[in-house]
């Protein structure tokens, strides 16, 4: 069941890459995506009736869900978290050459400065 | 015409991925996991015999922390991890040397309560964050959780004091981190010939002193995940200083 939502929001976020002009929303979209990647990766690990991969007082012996996607989820997580940043500091940067971040007004400010 | 384009193209993908990929997967929350590699990572026996591990009671293992999720970032995968904090590090770089075109400095109005508040807020947030990465063997977390409370009580400073300014403090305490990673791992290769290994006695699953060298790795990348995001915010709002 949760894979049909994570294609959905796939679904969503290619609607939102193709469909927006700003190059903001466009962003948004891409990070609906890796969440969306995320959510998918994590669901294969999941087991019916099995509890978190931590040994604790609650579960003492190991009755787990597989730990192994939720680790490279961890590092996905940290990976979207640099690109993303990297990606609003270059929508500043073109905000401030062009005052715009619509790729229309981005056309057009071109030809004025040309 | 745009959208029309936007919706084909969505409705397209979402045909393939449920029509021809879906029935490939496997059946939610019904997987086998003793024919999973994770079983070993769980049991704490990728080279020896299967034991049962029980918490507080099982010591001496080849990796001790009662985190699994931990114990494969930091100790059975940590060559990855040292991978992601370079990523971390040159999408800082690029963050850092695209601020260095900007021209104005982000300014705003002081709030009286936030400016108040702060002093009492901030503390416990780095609180939590320590809290957050010095248990990261134990409990849910560790160090890039806790590096991200720790930098987002900087951006909670940065809001509420307009002339706060992150100092080149930040860098070299990412400096002297990430090495101290590398150097970890070098220790590693010195004493048991291979990169990153676990040299210190794993100690009891579930004590706060136990698991070897992922609590000092965690700690290490707190800081520097920590000191990284914080100098990435204040490169957003600062403008060029010369």
């Amino acid at each position: 069941m949760i894979y049909y939502i994570s294609f959905i929001l796939i679904g969503i976020g290619l609607y939102g890459i193709v469909s927006q002009k700003n190059l903001l929303k466009q962003l948004v979209a891409l990070t609906i995506i890796d969440t969306a990647v995320n959510i998918f990766i994590v669901s294969l690990g999941y087991l019916q009736g099995a509890e978190a991969p931590i040994y604790s007082v609650i579960t003492p012996v190991a009755n787990f869900v597989d730990p192994l996607p939720q680790a490279l989820v961890l590092t996905a997580i940290v990976i979207g978290v640099g690109t993303l940043a990297m990606a609003s500091m270059l929508l500043i940067h073109i905000h401030e050459k062009y005052g715009s971040v619509d790729v229309d007004e981005i056309c057009s400010a071109k030809e004025v400065i040309e | 015409m745009r959208r029309i384009w936007a919706i084909l193209v969505s409705a397209v993908f979402l045909y393939f991925l449920i029509g021809t990929y879906y029935p490939t997967l496997p059946e939610f929350g019904n997987i086998d996991m003793f024919r999973r590699v994770s079983f070993n990572y769980i049991s704490k026996s990728t080279t020896k015999e299967y034991q049962p591990v029980e918490f507080k009671k099982s010591n001496g293992l080849e990796e001790g922390s009662a985190n699994v999720v931990t114990s494969i970032v930091v100790n059975y995968r940590s060559f990855d991890t040292l991978g992601e904090v370079t990523v971390l590090f040159t999408a800082a770089l690029g963050v850092g040397i695209l601020a260095g075109f900007r021209k104005r400095r982000i300014e705003f109005e002081e709030h009286r309560v936030l400016s108040i508040a702060i002093g009492i807020v901030f503390p416990i947030v780095l609180l939590f964050g320590a809290y957050v990465f010095i248990h990261g063997h134990l409990t849910p977390g560790g160090g890039f959780p806790g590096g991200t409370v720790i930098s987002l009580g900087v951006l909670l400073l940065m809001l509420a004091k307009n002339e706060f300014g992150v100092t080149d403090v930040a860098k070299h305490t990412e400096q002297v981190a990430g090495s101290g990673y590398v150097l970890v791992g070098l220790i590693g290769m010195a004493m048991a010939g291979t990169f990153l290994t676990n040299i210190l006695p794993t100690g009891t699953v579930g004590e706060l002193f136990s698991a070897g060298v992922v609590p000092i790795v965690y700690t290490l990348i707190a800081f520097k995940v920590g000191a990284e995001l914080s100098n990435l915010i204040s490169e957003m709002r600062e403008g060029d200083k010369a």
